[in-house]
């Protein structure tokens, strides 16, 4: 009887650390379906006024201007323009630090590297923003002779900067799950290291790698104070990488504050927010599948 | 410890009751051109009057006037001159806007002090902020591309710019915004092929003000309206201000209030 109640006891008390613990685990479910509800609900109303195609193509943002333009191509393709050329950047990088680390350095170097690199993801981004301001983009304005040192390409290479740890690290993740059989197997069949590198090891990892690519765009891409601060804003379509341009980031950042509650203008950067959202929830949703079929093909997981 | 504890508690108690007691809180809101004039003011009116409560906030002329329309503040700053919309949405609601000028505002065209342009006239400014005229040499200085750094579209410098430089023409697209009158200065003061414009307290001696039609922008030639891009500085109250709202304006209007104007780089009545 008496051990019957303890029994009882232990279950239920068992019952309420999964209760709690299941809240915790959905609350961040609780939040994402909270924000996608929030997002749609202040994006919808744009469109009894004005058409999808006009306002995903249209080529003029002038919000405030009367009568009022809403065509965010520009920050569309201002975006893309510098998530493009912080790949250029940060790929070459990320996996370059991933392989010395990976496969050249020594413990004692790993150790010191592994963690200075992911400082740089430490850093708060509007830090990198005011570096890009006032180290960068006059360095670069005076080096290329550019008009203005305010553009797509300094804010690629800062963007770029700051994706490195995150490709990185991922990455580095990816080689070191690569099971020692593999390299042990093409050693003995002679290849060199190299070789095996190239042949076995960088395959093997493929899929780890990739994720590590698209969740650095995903990092470029929406990242908001140092577009907003070096990019130089302007909204029109890019045609160099020394224009400056004005990413879907920076003109919510800039613009929300003084956009009047429940104006078209409001709206409408509710909707270059849900398009933002789609695009990245997108990225992540790939980068998911494929280092689940990373770790299946290693074997790692179930 | 217990004790302190205790006490600390007693005295948020107190603090709990007697804050309600203090006189009504007057809510500040509006132009972010204004908000040094009404944070200083506000401050320095607060030292004199002990039991006054004010609260400043920036937020941009329109979030200004449309709180005022729906009575979530007493005071609405605006580097504009209240729209016939925003009006016709007052009355509705059964608000009267009353204007009050506070101060002058002049807005500067600035370029890099190494160009060799000296003066403009407000056409080619114009010209140059709606994207005709693209190269210095179409204006007589060095050639090359000219770098035009715009304000924010909702900042208040650039409305009150495009209603009285570019006639409401659409400035060209190409403009790099900035965030503030600083951010400009700033960027014009590093970029040899800019031209910028800002309010007149943010003229330093890292740019270089233009001569617009002839005429120098400075205190002198904003007051007497020679200066041709020259703004009234407003704050919108609610009908005629009574009570404590009608002490604060009245201080704004005062000399020390226009010192503080004056201070904070724009140009007093007095």
């Amino acid at each position: 009887m008496f051990s019957h109640e303890i029994n009882e006891m232990v279950r239920l008390k068992e019952k309420i650390y999964q209760w709690i613990f299941s809240i915790l685990a959905f609350s961040s479910l609780f939040f994402l379906v909270g924000i996608i509800i929030v997002l749609f609900k202040e994006s919808l109303p744009l469109f009894s006024k004005i058409k999808l195609s006009s306002f995903l193509f249209g080529k003029s943002w002038y919000p405030t201007f009367d009568p009022a333009e809403f065509g965010i191509l520009p920050l569309i393709l201002a975006s893309l323009w510098v998530t493009f050329g912080a790949l250029l950047v940060c790929v070459p990088l990320g996996i370059g630090s991933a392989l010395y680390l990976n496969e050249l350095a020594g413990h004692k170097q790993k150790a010191i590297l592994k963690p200075l690199i992911e400082i740089l993801a430490s850093i708060p981004s509007i830090v990198y923003g005011f570096f890009g301001m006032v180290v960068m983009a006059p360095f670069l304005q005076n080096l290329l002779d550019l008009p203005i040192g305010l553009c797509a390409f300094t804010a690629s290479i800062i963007l770029g900067i700051m994706a490195v740890p995150t490709v990185c690290s991922i990455a580095e993740d990816a080689l070191s799950y690569v099971p020692a059989a593999f390299r042990e197997a093409s050693f003995a069949l002679g290849a060199n290291r190299w070789q095996t590198l190239i042949k076995v090891v960088i395959p093997a990892a493929g899929s780890g790698i990739s994720t590590a690519i698209i969740l650095g765009i995903s990092r470029a891409i929406g990242e908001t104070m140092t577009v907003l601060m070096v990019a130089g804003g302007a909204a029109v379509i890019p045609k160099s990488f020394f224009d400056p341009v004005r990413p879907m980031t920076a003109a919510i950042a800039a613009e929300m504050g003084e956009a009047p509650l429940g104006s078209l203008h409001y709206h409408a950067l509710f909707s270059i927010a849900l398009i933002l959202f789609l695009v990245t929830f997108v990225f992540n949703i790939i980068a998911e599948l494929i280092s689940r079929r990373f770790r299946l093909k290693l074997g790692l997981a179930g | 410890m217990k004790a302190i504890g205790k006490l600390l508690l007693l005295g948020l108690m107190m603090a709990g009751l007697v804050l309600p007691c203090y006189a009504e809180k007057i809510v500040i809101e509006g132009s972010t051109t204004v908000l040094p004039i009404a944070q200083k003011a506000a401050e320095e009116f607060m030292d004199m009057h002990s039991g006054a409560n004010l609260s400043v906030r920036g937020g941009g002329s329109s979030v200004g006037i449309a709180s005022m329309i729906d009575g979530t503040c007493d005071i609405a700053d605006a580097s504009r001159a209240i729209k016939d919309t925003e009006l016709d949405k007052a009355m509705t609601n059964g608000r009267d806007p009353v204007a009050h000028i506070v101060a002058m505002d002049g807005i500067a065209v600035i370029v890099h002090p190494s160009s060799r342009i000296n003066a403009l006239s407000k056409k080619q400014v114009k010209a140059i902020f709606t994207g005709q005229i693209s190269d210095w040499s179409q204006v007589g200085g060095q050639p090359g591309k000219i770098v035009a750094i715009s304000r924010d579209s909702s900042s208040g410098t650039y409305e009150a710019f495009g209603e009285l430089v570019l006639d409401k023409q659409k400035p060209r697209a190409d403009a790099l915004l900035q965030a503030s009158n600083q951010a400009v200065t700033q960027t014009v003061a590093r970029t040899p092929a800019a031209i910028g414009y800002v309010g007149l307290g943010y003229v330093s001696s890292s740019v270089k003000a233009l001569e617009i039609d002839g005429v120098m922008p400075s205190k002198e030639t904003v007051l007497s309206g020679k200066y041709p891009v020259t703004r009234p500085l407003f704050m919108y109250t609610n009908g005629q201000p009574q009570g404590a709202i009608k002490e604060f304006m009245d201080f704004v209007k005062s000399e020390q209030g226009q010192r503080i104007a004056e201070e904070e780089g724009f140009v007093g009545l007095k």
